[in-house]
C-alpha cells in the first residue's frame, strides 16, 4: 500500500511536493486553511535565481531546482506556470562594487552557475541610467507567477491521484515510538497519514510546534511594489548588486536593495525591502518611498510612470537563512520543508523532490538526500537554536 | 495655517463639509483633503470656479442653501487661520505615526506637476464618499455606456449632456433625479429600467413613514418625469448594450422574480447613451489598512464598523457618511456632525451642538441609518443577474478578463473570492484595481456573502517620482497657495 502523505500548506513548496509525491506514486493529502498560494507565495516577485546565491547548500538546491521548473515546464506546460526564461542582470554601482560583484561571479561559476560579465550593461537593458560600469548576466535566472504555478502544481498532483483538504492542523497523531499516524483539523477530522510535511511557509514554526517538532522560522517583512502596465521597458530581472549582501544580510533593521522587472502583464514589479518586524502588517510609506527612489535611480524614465498597486509579506526565515528540509529526529514521520525566505518560488520543485525522496529512501529526480544534508533539521538541534 | 492641525477631514463632501466646520466651530484646528477642485463632493459637484458664471447648475442642485452655508463657515475658517484646505490633493496612503496619524497626498494643483504632501494630526476623519456599484453585462464596455454616477457628474461639474436619447438602468432611487436632471436638460430619456419590485417598499413601511422629507422628495422626481413623459418601468432590465464603435442601441428585458430575463419579453431601443447603476460602494481604501472593524449592510456591501458617535475601532480615527454605509447626503450630513462631536469629546473640547441638539441629531442619523436599510432591502441585485453574461462578457476591463474565464478559474481551482480569482485571472489587476469589477467578481466567485473590497495600499496612482521626492520627515504645515477656492 502507498505511503500516505499529509502535507501541511498549499503553497508553492507544499504543492511542488505534492506534485513530486504524488508522481511517485505515494497517497497524497494536501491541507491548507486559505486558498492555494494564498500566503507568502502570491506576495512575491516569482523568482527562480541562481544569481543571488552563494557557493553552498542552497545554491545546490537552487540549480536541481532550476532544472525540476524546466522539467515542469516541459510536463505541464511553460505557459500555466507563467514559466520564464528570461535571464538576471545584476549591475554595479561603482568600480569597486563591479570588483566584488566579478569576484562572487567567479566563485559561482566554479559551483556551475553561468554568469558573463558585461562591460555595456544598456545593450542589455537600454533604459538603464548611464554611468553604471558593468554587470553580470545571468542566463539562467527565470521568472514564474507563484499563484498560477501553485496551482497547477496542485491540479497536476490532483490528477495523479492527490486530495486537498481545506482546514488547518491543529496537532498530530502519534501512535508506538511517538511516530506520528495522522493530524487532527479544527473542523476535529483526522487525517492518517505515515508522514506529514511541514510546509507552512512563514507560518511553518508554529505548525512544527503543533506537531511536535518545532523550528525556528520567522517572519522577514518585505514590499513590493507594481506600476501601471507598460510596453516592455525592462527585459531582465535587473538589480543592483547590493541585493545580494541584503538577502545574505543579519541586520534586524530595515534594508531595501532595488530590484526591477517586467512581467507578463506588462506591469514592473520593484523590491525588495526586508525588516524583522514580526507579522507587523501595518504600511510603511517610508519604506516604499526608498524603493521608488532607488527603482528611479536604476532606471529613470520610472520617474514618470505610475504607482498602482503595493503589497507586502513575510518570508519565512531561518537563523541561518537557509531552509529547513528533511525528516525532523525529534518526531518521526515529520519532514519540513519551510524556511526558505525570500527564495521559496526558485527552490519549490527541488525541494519538493528532495522532501519525496527522503519519503521514499531513495533518490528521486536527481535529488540525493546525501547531496543535501546542510538542509537536515538537526542542524538547529545540534547548536540548541530548534525551540524558537 | 501655520500649526499643526488638531483633526485631518478626508473627503469634502457633506459629511466631511459637516465634520470640518464642526470642528471649526469647537476651536480645532482642521485640515481638509479633497481631490475635487472644489468642495463639495459627488453630491455638490460644480464645474471649475472659472466656469460657473458661463455653467448654469444650480438647478441640478439639491441642499444649496445648506452647501452655502457651510461654504461660508469654511471660508470664515480659512481667514481665521485655522483651516487648511487642501483641494486638487489627492490621498494615497494614511497610516499611525507618532500616536497619531499622517495623511499622504498627492498635489495635483498644477498637473502634470505632482508633489506629494504630508499632513499630520492625532485624529482622522475619512469620509469618503462612495462610487457607483457596476454589473458588467454585454456591451457594457462599448463607448456611451456610462454609470449613473458618471451622467450625473458630467451635468453637475460641466453641463455636459452625454447624449440625446439616453436609457438608464439599474436599481435604486438615484435612477431618479439623473433622469430627471437629464430631461431637464433636452435629453429624451428613452427608459428607466429599474429592477425592483415597486411593492418591494410595502415591506417597510415604517422606515418610510418616519422620513417624510423622502416620500417629499420622490414626489417631486415622480412629478417631474411625468412632466417630461418619462416612465420607470419597474422589473426590468437594460440586458445588453449594442453599437459598433459604441453604443447604438439596447436592449431591454422584463425580469422574473429572481432577476432573470423573462422569455420572450425583450425589446430593442435605440439609444447614444446608457447610464447604469446598481447602488454603490463604499470607498474604503483609507480605512482597511488600519484595519478597522467591519460591518455588512443590507445592500450587500462591508463598511466600516462605527459606534453611535461615528467612533470606529481604531482609537484616534472616525468615519462619516457613506463609509459607514450608503445612506444618502442628509444622513452624511448629520453624521458629520455627530462624528465631529466625537473628536470634540475625545480632545476635551465643549460640544458645539450641546446636549439636546446632538440627541437631535442622533435620532436622525438612526432614522436616516433605518431609512437606508429599507431602501437597501427594496432595491436589491437580483440573485440572477449573471444570467445576462455571455461566456464572452468581460468583466474586468482593465484586463479585459472575460466571465468566461472567471467562472473558468472558479471550476478549476474552486476559487472562491475575489483576491483568488484575481491572481489567477488578473481581474482587478488594472488601473482600477478592482474597484469597477470587484462585486461582480465577488458575485461570481463566492455567490453570497457581503463584499469587502481588497485591501490596496496605495489608494490612488501616483507618479514613482513624486514617490521617491516624499518629504517624510515631520513638519509644519506649509502654505497651501492661493489655487485654493474652495467655495462659490
Amino acid at each position: 500500500m502507498a505511503l500516505k502523505v499529509v502535507i501541511v500548506g498549499a503553497g508553492i513548496v507544499g504543492t511542488a511536493c505534492a506534485f513530486h509525491a504524488a508522481s511517485a506514486g505515494l497517497d497524497v493529502t494536501v491541507v491548507d486553511r486559505a486558498p492555494t498560494g494564498a500566503g507568502t507565495t502570491s506576495r512575491g516577485e516569482g523568482n527562480v535565481l541562481l544569481s543571488d546565491k552563494e557557493p553552498g547548500p542552497e545554491l545546490v538546491l537552487a540549480r536541481l531546482s532550476r532544472t525540476l521548473w524546466d522539467e515542469a515546464g516541459r510536463e505541464l506546460g511553460a505557459a500555466s506556470l507563467g514559466l520564464e526564461p528570461k535571464g538576471g542582470l545584476v549591475v554595479a554601482s561603482d568600480a569597486r562594487g563591479l570588483a566584488a560583484l566579478g569576484e562572487f561571479a567567479l566563485r559561482q561559476q566554479a559551483a556551475g552557475v553561468r554568469a558573463e560579465p558585461v562591460d555595456r550593461v544598456r545593450d542589455l537593458e537600454p533604459h538603464l541610467a548611464p554611468g553604471i560600469p558593468g554587470g553580470v548576466h545571468y542566463p539562467q535566472d527565470a521568472q514564474v507567477e507563484p499563484v498560477v504555478a501553485a496551482v497547477a502544481l496542485l491540479r497536476a498532483a490532483v490528477r495523479r491521484g492527490a486530495r486537498v483538504h481545506r482546514g488547518e492542523v491543529t496537532g498530530a497523531v502519534t501512535g508506538g515510538a511517538g511516530r506520528v499516524t495522522g493530524v487532527r483539523t479544527s473542523a476535529g477530522a483526522v487525517l492518517p497519514a505515515d508522514a506529514v510535511v511541514n510546509a507552512a511557509g512563514t507560518w511553518g514554526g508554529e505548525v512544527g510546534r503543533r506537531l511536535g517538532a518545532p523550528v525556528a522560522v520567522h517572519p522577514r517583512r518585505g514590499f513590493v511594489l507594481v506600476t501601471e502596465p507598460l510596453p516592455p521597458m525592462v527585459r531582465h530581472k535587473v538589480y543592483s548588486a547590493d541585493y545580494v549582501a541584503a538577502v545574505a544580510s543579519r541586520d534586524a533593521g530595515l534594508e531595501t536593495s532595488c530590484v526591477v522587472e517586467g512581467t507578463r502583464g506588462g506591469t514592473l514589479l520593484i523590491g525588495a525591502s526586508r525588516e524583522r518586524v514580526g507579522f507587523d502588517s501595518t504600511m510603511s510609506t517610508a519604506v516604499v518611498a526608498e524603493l521608488a527612489a532607488r527603482a528611479c535611480r536604476l532606471f529613470p524614465f520610472l520617474r514618470d510612470v505610475h504607482l498602482l498597486r503595493a503589497y507586502r509579506g513575510f518570508r519565512p526565515y531561518c537563523p541561518d537563512h537557509l531552509p529547513v528540509v528533511g525528516p525532523d529526529p525529534r518526531a518521526p514521520g515529520v519532514v519540513h520543508a519551510c524556511g526558505h525566505e525570500g527564495a521559496g518560488i526558485g527552490l519549490a520543485p527541488g525541494t519538493g523532490a528532495l522532501v519525496t525522496a527522503h519519503l521514499l529512501g531513495r533518490p528521486w529526480h536527481g535529488a540525493d538526500p546525501a547531496a543535501h544534508t546542510g538542509l537536515l533539521p538537526g542542524r538547529f538541534l545540534r547548536s540548541g537554536g530548534g525551540s524558537g | 495655517m501655520t500649526e499643526p492641525a488638531d483633526l485631518v477631514v478626508v473627503g469634502a463632501g457633506p459629511a466631511g463639509m459637516a465634520a470640518a466646520v464642526t470642528a471649526l466651530a469647537g476651536g480645532l484646528r482642521v485640515a481638509l483633503v479633497d481631490s475635487g477642485t472644489t468642495v463639495g463632493g459627488q453630491f455638490w459637484r460644480h464645474p471649475p470656479e472659472h466656469a460657473r458664471a458661463a455653467i448654469p447648475t444650480d438647478d441640478l442642485h439639491h441642499r444649496l442653501r445648506e452647501h452655502r452655508a457651510l461654504c461660508g463657515a469654511l471660508s470664515a475658517g480659512r481667514e481665521a487661520g485655522r483651516l487648511d484646505a487642501r483641494l486638487a490633493h489627492h490621498v494615497w496612503s494614511a497610516v499611525h505615526e507618532d500616536g497619531g496619524f499622517a495623511v499622504h497626498a498627492v498635489d495635483r494643483r498644477t498637473p502634470p506637476r505632482e508633489r506629494t504632501v504630508v499632513l499630520r494630526a492625532p485624529r482622522l476623519l475619512v469620509a469618503t464618499g462612495a462610487y457607483d456599484r457596476q454589473l458588467p453585462f454585454p456591451g457594457w464596455d462599448l463607448p456611451g455606456v456610462l454609470t449613473v454616477g458618471g451622467l450625473q457628474a458630467l451635468l453637475k461639474g460641466g453641463g455636459v449632456v452625454a447624449g440625446s436619447r439616453v436609457a438608464l438602468g439599474g436599481t435604486g432611487p438615484f435612477l431618479l433625479p439623473v433622469a430627471a436632471a437629464l430631461a431637464a436638460r433636452g435629453a429624451e430619456v428613452v427608459a428607466v429600467c429599474e429592477a425592483a419590485h415597486p411593492g418591494a417598499w410595502l415591506r417597510h413601511p415604517g422606515a418610510l413613514l418616519r422620513n417624510p422629507g423622502k416620500w417629499a422628495e420622490g414626489a417631486g422626481y415622480a412629478a417631474a418625469l411625468a412632466r417630461h413623459r418619462v416612465r420607470v418601468r419597474p422589473r426590468t432590465a437594460i440586458v445588453a448594450a449594442e453599437g459598433d464603435d459604441r453604443v447604438t442601441s439596447v436592449r431591454i428585458a422584463a425580469l422574473a422574480a429572481d432577476g432573470s430575463p423573462r422569455p420572450g419579453t425583450e425589446r430593442r431601443a435605440a439609444v447614444d447613451a446608457v447610464g447604469v447603476g446598481w447602488g454603490f460602494v463604499p470607498q474604503l481604501d483609507l480605512l482597511l489598512p488600519f484595519g478597522c472593524r467591519l460591518t455588512e449592510t443590507a445592500d450587500g456591501n462591508a463598511v466600516v464598523a462605527v459606534d453611535d458617535g461615528r467612533r470606529t475601532s481604531v482609537p484616534g480615527l472616525y468615519a462619516a457618511g457613506e463609509t459607514c454605509g450608503v445612506g444618502g447626503a442628509a444622513l452624511a450630513l448629520a453624521e458629520g456632525r455627530l462624528a465631529a462631536e466625537s473628536v470634540l469629546a475625545d480632545s476635551g473640547a465643549a460640544s458645539v451642538l450641546g446636549p439636546a441638539r446632538r440627541a437631535g441629531v442622533r435620532a436622525a442619523v438612526a432614522r436616516g441609518r433605518a431609512f437606508a436599510r429599507a431602501l437597501a432591502l427594496a432595491h436589491p441585485v437580483p440573485p440572477a443577474w449573471s444570467s445576462w453574461l455571455t461566456d464572452e462578457t468581460v468583466v474586468c476591463r482593465c484586463e479585459e478578463v472575460s466571465a468566461g474565464t472567471v467562472r473558468a478559474a472558479r471550476a478549476d481551482d474552486d476559487a472562491r473570492d475575489h483576491r483568488q480569482v484575481k491572481h489567477l485571472t488578473r481581474a482587478g489587476m488594472g488601473w482600477c484595481q478592482g474597484r469597477m469589477c470587484g462585486p461582480a467578481v465577488h458575485c461570481l466567485a463566492a455567490g453570497e456573502g457581503a463584499y469587502t473590497p481588497a485591501e490596496r495600499l496605495v489608494a490612488t496612482p501616483l507618479t514613482l517620482g513624486a514617490l521617491a521626492d516624499l518629504d517624510d520627515r515631520p513638519s509644519a504645515a506649509t502654505d497651501t497657495g492661493g489655487t485654493d477656492k474652495e467655495c462659490s
